[in-house]
């Protein structure tokens, strides 16, 4: 069985997920900090693939991609960097990034390292739901790759049916309509879309993400949901802190003490 | 049509829509009512009778003659170049501010390069009274600085993008991000024939009132009814896709796109996409574009700023797959000496975009008899600077 799938069956509440962009701080930080992650209690990570161009992202993530093309990173590189890394955690990876550097790579390719490297699913905010069932999935399934897809508080219920009848995994729910950043907490039409969706009854488990960045919106996203994301608040975290081990475990451990 | 989009938004493999799902009900939104709205008896009316009454077309085609001497041939130059606001960007924005008006958004978002689509944006959200924000990278702003004056004194709101390489791409994923954030009252008002489907095609149509005047006014001037050969420069493809879009199924019409080679196509600063770039995904579309082994996209160089991009429309990736457009590019310095052979033939001075276009008299070959028409899709007043360097650094 797929990890993520097993997570899922485990554990329904309280699943924190955590992105950070492979390459950032420093080149060579990928392993040290999934590993720290997985330690710390951090249930699945989001390994960030970083794009020249994206779209979705707000400034923290944009700056840390950059930086990270800067150290040097490529996708190659990271599937390099990846190896082994099934020896050291069991917890869920999956890669999330812009379907340019994975045509680029060769999609089959891609599903190929992913599934030597022991990643179990993707996310691709800009491969379209409809164009990956025609040109990809098959090939997704070949190697047992997880494709996870995103709703948005415009999302309507006859789309959002559509789209759990197609993801993989779980729902990524995007928390509202804006890019990845930091926010300080959930206004009320934000409440109202979690109680929507949780409403549909979706066959598919749901995390939320975009803009969870404190113990508080945590706790609060695991209200409707089976846990959250975090991203640009970790991020923020290593460029204050730089890359160490007791920082990034103490941050999961943090943001889990509302639970 | 032989070389129509198909019902999913492609060209063949090229163009669709590759938005994160945030974007999808905007997307969704335009793509269901683009086509009406712009076949609608009352969309046509205000379009035609703006075009018309503001922003003074028909725009003349203009026998060079001097320059024809030149090239021993016969030139005509399409003057787009004297369209308010100096640009063909204009047909496009009138056309958009129509649409956000009648999709009811009361906030339009727009990115620019050189500041000419930013310019024309805020000037028709004026004429209509919608707030207009024009994202601008910030290098742009400090290169452009009469265009952005130009914008705030429209009252727009130029904000300089300080993302990535701070100059289009990143204006343009600035702009799609502000959309993102601003989903239900904002008009993304795209600048030229890139991005999701459905702009490519709208683009596309608002600027094909270019070749619907081309035929009418050769015919008129020439009792012909198609010219041999027609040349337009592209950034993105705008002016060409405009120029060309009523020729494309009149085979025996030569079209010719000319890129921005920069400093050379084999120097690493250069914008010919074409000729250097493959396929992929940028801002939404699949398409060729500059990018380096892991698929990040590459910065372009032009002299340039309005062929500074490292895309170039859909419709383009296909029309070269199909062999139906021909690729030439210029070099910067190709086309400033084009720019003053013109000025000082004819007494026109071009956009230096256009002066690519009209670089490419000097590379083919043409008889005697032939009927060129060259497409002069801006003003030069924007270049001032730039040709003042040249002409003391040749003592021109
Ligand atoms: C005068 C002029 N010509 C051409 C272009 C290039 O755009 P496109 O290829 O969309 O016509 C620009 C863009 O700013 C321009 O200002």
């Amino acid at each position: 069985m797929n990890r993520i799938d097993k997570l899922f069956n485990a554990k329904n509440t309280g699943i924190l997920s955590v992105y950070f962009t492979a390459g950032y701080p420093s080149l060579d930080s990928t392993t040290e900090i999934i590993t720290n992650l997985a330690r710390g209690g951090a249930d699945m990570v989001e390994i960030g693939v970083p794009f020249s161009d994206p779209l979705a992202d707000g400034p923290v993530i944009q700056n840390s991609s950059s930086r990270a093309l800067r150290n040097g990173m490529s996708l190659k590189l990271l599937f390099s960097q990846l190896e082994g890394i099934r020896k050291k955690v069991d917890i869920p990876l999956l890669l999330m990034g812009y379907l340019n550097p994975v045509l680029r790579f060769g999609v089959e390719n891609f599903c190929r390292r992913c599934a030597e490297t022991g990643i179990d699913g993707v996310i691709l905010p800009d491969l379209p739901p409809e164009i990956y069932v025609e040109q990809y999935r098959t090939l997704f399934r070949k190697y047992n790759l997880f494709n996870i897809l995103l709703i948005s508080p415009r999302t309507d219920s006859e789309r959002a049916h559509f789209i759990d009848s197609i993801t993989d995994g779980f729902i990524y729910v995007v928390s509202s309509s804006s890019v990845t950043g930091v926010k300080p907490g959930f206004t009320g039409e934000q409440e109202s879309y979690f109680k929507r969706t949780v409403s549909l009854n979706l066959s598919h488990p749901l995390l939320i993400g975009f803009g969870i960045s404190s113990p508080e919106t945590f706790s609060e996203a695991c209200r409707y949901g089976s846990g959250a994301i975090t991203g640009s608040a970790f991020i923020r975290m290593l460029e204050k802190e730089g890359c160490n081990g007791s920082s990034i475990i103490r941050f999961v451990k943090d943001f889990k003490r509302k639970l | 049509m032989m070389y129509k989009i198909d019902k999913k938004g492609f060209y063949g493999e090229f163009g669709g829509a590759f938005i994160p799902e945030m974007l999808y009900p905007n997307i969704r939104e335009l793509q269901s009512e683009y086509l009406q709205i712009i076949g609608s008896d009352d969309f046509r009316e205000e379009y035609y009778s703006l075009l018309r009454n503001y922003a003074g077309r028909p725009s003349p085609l203009y026998y060079a003659a001097r320059l024809s001497e030149h090239y021993k041939t016969r030139i005509f130059l399409k003057r787009e170049d004297l369209n308010h606001t100096g640009a063909h960007k204009i047909n496009n924005t009138i056309g958009q501010i129509l649409i956000a008006r009648r999709m009811g958004k009361t906030r339009v978002v727009a990115e620019t390069g050189a500041g000419q689509h930013g310019v024309a944006a805020a000037t028709v959200c004026a004429l209509a009274g919608l707030k207009c924000v024009v994202y601008m990278g910030k290098l742009d702003v400090e290169r452009q600085a009469p265009n952005v004056q130009r914008m705030r004194m429209l009252g727009a709101e130029v904000i300089p993008v300080m993302s990535g390489n701070m100059t289009l791409k990143d204006a343009t994923n600035e702009a799609i991000r502000d959309w993102i954030s601003n989903p239900a009252d904002t008009y993304y008002m795209i600048g030229s024939v890139v991005g999701p489907h459905p702009y490519p095609d709208l683009v596309t149509k608002l600027q094909s009132v270019i070749s619907e005047e081309i035929k009418i006014q050769l015919q008129e001037q020439t009792g012909r009814k198609n010219p041999d050969s027609i040349i337009a420069c592209v950034g993105g493809g705008s002016n060409a896709a405009g120029s060309f879009y009523h020729f494309l199924d009149e085979k025996e019409v030569k079209l010719i796109a000319v890129e921005a080679a920069g400093k050379g196509t084999e120097t690493g600063e250069s914008a010919a996409t074409i000729a250097i770039g493959s396929p992929g995904i940028i801002h939404g579309s699949r398409t060729i574009l500059m990018q380096n082994d892991d698929g990040q996209i590459t910065e372009p160089y032009s002299v340039s700023a309005g062929l500074d991009y490292p895309g170039i429309g859909p419709l383009f990736a296909w029309l070269n797959e199909k062999g139906r457009v021909i690729f030439e590019n210029a070099t910067d310095k190709e086309a400033l000496d084009a720019a003053f052979l013109l000025m000082r033939l004819e007494g026109i001075i071009p956009a230096l975009e256009s002066a690519h276009a009209l670089a490419a008299l000097g590379k083919m070959t043409f008889t005697e008899n032939d009927i060129v028409v060259v497409i002069i899709s801006g003003r030069g007043d924007k270049d001032m600077e730039a040709f003042v360097r040249y002409a003391e650094q040749n003592n021109l």
